[in-house]
């Protein structure tokens, strides 16, 4: 106590615990960089033969894509389906969004050997008749789509009010191309796995991969919303104007209501997906038993305590299942990814992920909520900006 | 999975959410009916299981035309037959001992690309640096690569291996089927190596045509399968073992579709999202927005016709007060007049009385 007070006002402010830990972090990230970029893959990796793709496709690419679903469904939402109510929480989503975009493709950069050639399959030499050409085109218009649609908020945080007023006229075409862009990339994630049938369990391999990626992107990105709007409301609750925080409750309220409904038609079409290729016999193992934690445990049963949330108007219960379907969403993506992937080889052959790895994979997480907090403490992000109010 | 494309597709249309399930044109369905065969006159390899001694020649031979680093263990040291040994950055090739029944009788089975006939990893190539040639070879061209690694991901057989361990310029390595060789004429090194002739370079037909001769000669020694045949599509590379394949380390679930047959549909769905998307997306944007009109209007209505109905009653109030109010003025005009009349008949009438009806009215 005595030496805090000892020390000068400047100092005490910038060692919080919030800047010591993301500084931390953000240090180890840059040595493991280096290391990345010096040894090659190899040096920080468990990668190998038989696992090519780690926990930086598995949580960075995929958990990051479904998680930033947010922007597609809020802006949905507010523009297309014309619930104007959830205007407040569009914003906050967008930017969510954008950053997870954005560092979707920083993490490929550390994934891809060569990731100057990024550009590659959409300059030099198409593959078409890749997924995952389909994946990087959609994510690299998507990610300037959402970048546009962030824009404004940074041009009325800049002052330039004629380019704002310009963007906003394509707010509408925006929106559109934006969730089309999300339709098909989230479901091409899914799709990625397709061509190894004879990889992926066949609990998990379906030929309706790309459906389930992508409904199961709609209710993780409605709680994502719900889980960050939570999160705002305790640590940036100064920067809220009463616009938001009037109408918080009611986009949890709406928001979970959606992810409840959607989450029940998920379990449908997961059955659906068992009873097309006859995979019931597959529960009675215990891969089975981890399907079904799966999708009882981190589906069936969030959904019933969101609709209980919803009936009962409990705005706290509904914000902890948030962050139980966000977990869900997570372990779903790594069970497909890495989990049910190589099911069949032996377990001395499996992959598990170095902690360099998870080290650059926190290193890019912190990155992002280092970023979002100082564009949301800066930007009109949870609030409207006083001089363009009018719409 | 016990689906067919057709099905699929019909599927995918209907999953995009259009909830219509013939939105997938007829041609793409066509196309789907032929099955590719390979190219014509392709060449490809038949390994017969049965013949090879484990010598490890062909592993010498491959790493010397593909001028790969030389091994830890040199090849004549047989004793790396005992492991299992995986495909590598520095090995395209590598020959593994399995035991199918009898212990002291060993069988030698190599590995390499089996060169697909519609390749896993080329068609998940997104810059199409792996591409399938009239020869029969997969081939990978190391300027396109990124790196990203799908090549491994699709293909059945784990054959692509990464250079994990470069900085800057990572490859994918797998066996060319000597292809630059084919190219001049000549055999792939391992097939030019090999002793006891357990490789057979030729024309993928004839080669299929030589192995169904030697099942049908010796029945006693080899299982009535030519492994390569129709897996997952068809592979240039062919093998025929005295043994079931899995007891050889070959898996013999892979099914006969070939890989690109598993995402096409995937694919022939993406034009119709975004076509499809754009239409149900601005319908339903011009639906609320019709909406949000036509209620504005009625709101509209109904407040105009409101007050419309107010005005007219009040009006109708206004005109009956006024009635009553002139009603009342004549009453009192007359009474006054009356008055007036009886006040004239009777000069001797009261002042005050006069008064009070004057401040009546």
């Amino acid at each position: 106590m005595e030496q805090q007070q000892a020390a000068p006002p400047m100092q005490q402010s910038f060692f919080t615990p919030f800047n010591v830990i993301t500084g931390t972090i953000l240090l180890m990230g840059m040595v493991l960089t280096v290391l990345r970029f010096t040894g090659g893959l190899g040096a920080v990796t468990n990668l190998d033969h038989n696992t090519p793709w780690g926990i930086w496709i598995g949580f960075d690419l995929l958990c990051g894509v479904a998680l930033a679903a947010g922007g597609y469904v809020t802006s949905a939402a507010c523009y297309i389906f014309g619930l104007k109510k959830f205007h407040s929480a569009v914003r906050p989503a967008i930017l969510t969004a954008f950053l997870g975009y954005a560092l979707v493709v920083l993490a490929l950069t550390y994934d891809v050997g060569r990731p100057w050639r990024l550009p590659y399959p959409i300059l030099v030499s198409p593959g078409t008749s890749s997924l995952l050409f389909e994946v990087a085109l959609c994510v690299m218009l998507y990610l300037t789509v959402l970048f546009v649609e962030f824009s404004p908020a940074a041009m009325e945080w800049l002052g330039l009010r004629k380019a704002r007023t310009l963007v906003m006229r394509l707010v509408l075409m925006l929106t559109i191309f934006g969730v089309i862009l999300s339709t098909m990339h989230q479901s091409s994630l899914g799709a990625l796995y397709l061509i190894a049938p004879s990889k992926l369990h066949p609990l998990w391999y379906s030929t309706y991969l790309a459906l389930f990626f992508f409904v199961s992107s709609m209710f993780a990105g409605l709680s994502m919303v719900i889980f960050e709007s939570s999160l705002s409301h305790r640590y940036l609750h100064k920067h809220m104007d009463h616009h938001h925080l009037d109408n918080s409750n009611d986009v949890a309220l709406g928001f979970a209501k959606a992810a409840s409904f959607i989450m029940i038609g998920y379990l449908f079409i997961q059955m659906i997906g068992l009873a097309i290729d006859n995979d019931w016999h597959h529960l009675a193992t215990g891969w089975g038993a981890w399907y079904l934690l799966e999708l009882i445990g981190f589906v069936a049963l969030p959904a019933l305590v969101y609709a209980v949330g919803v009936r009962e108007k409990n705005i706290r219960l509904i914000r902890w299942t948030s962050v139980w379907v966000v977990l869900g969403i997570i372990f779903n993506r790594l069970n497909v990814s890495l989990v049910a992937f190589n099911w069949q080889l032996p377990a001395s052959q499996r992959y598990f992920p170095s902690w360099m790895e998870i080290g650059t994979t926190l290193f890019i997480v912190t990155l992002g909520v280092v970023i979002y907090r100082f564009i949301a403490t800066r930007m009109p992000i949870l609030y409207e900006h006083p001089d363009y109010q009018e719409d | 999975m016990g689906i067919t494309r057709r099905q699929l597709l019909g599927w995918m249309a209907a999953g995009a959410g259009a909830g219509a399930g013939g939105l997938v044109p007829t041609s793409v369905r066509a196309a789907a009916n032929m099955h590719f065969a390979g190219f014509p006159q392709s060449k490809g390899v038949l390994h017969d299981i049965t013949l090879c001694i484990g010598c490890r020649k062909c592993e010498a031979a491959c790493n010397t035309v593909n001028e790969l680093p030389a091994p830890e263990t040199p090849f004549d040291n047989l004793d790396v037959l005992k492991l299992d040994r995986q495909l590598s950055p520095e090995t395209y090739t590598v020959v593994n001992r399995f035991y199918p029944t009898d212990p002291r009788k060993p069988q030698f089975v190599k590995k390499q690309c089996n060169h697909c006939l519609e390749p896993a990893c080329a068609s998940a190539c997104f810059v199409k640096a792996l591409r399938k040639q009239k020869t029969g070879a997969v081939t990978y061209d190391e300027s396109l690569c990124v790196g990203c690694r799908y090549c491994m991901i699709a293909c059945p057989f784990n054959v692509p291996a990464y250079e994990y361990h470069k900085a800057l310029t990572p490859r994918v390595m797998k066996c060319t089927m000597c292809h630059p060789r084919i190219e001049k004429g000549l055999q792939p090194g391992c097939v030019e190596a090999c002793p006891k002739e357990a490789l057979t370079f030729g024309h993928r037909d004839e080669l299929i045509r030589a192995a169904r001769q030697r099942i049908e000669r010796h029945p006693e020694r080899y299982i009535n399968h030519i492994y390569g045949e129709t897996e997952m599509g068809g592979t240039s590379w062919l093998y025929l073992a005295g043994h079931p394949f899995g007891t050889l380390g070959m898996r013999e679930d892979l099914g006969v579709v070939s890989a690109p047959e598993f995402t096409s549909g995937a694919l022939a769905i993406v034009p119709m999202i975004v076509s499809v998307g754009v239409m149900l997306l601005t319908g339903i944007y011009a639906i609320n927005q019709r909406r949000e009109k036509i209620a504005d209007e009625e709101r509209r209505d109904a407040v105009d016709q409101t007050r419309e109905e107010f005005e007219a009653l009040m009006q109708q109030k206004l005109s009956e007060q006024k009635k009553a109010a002139e009603k009342a003025k004549d009453a009192a005009i007359k009474r006054e007049v009356e008055k007036a009349l009886a006040e004239a008949a009777k000069p001797e009438a009261d002042q005050p009385a006069g008064e009070e009806n004057g401040k009546e009215e």
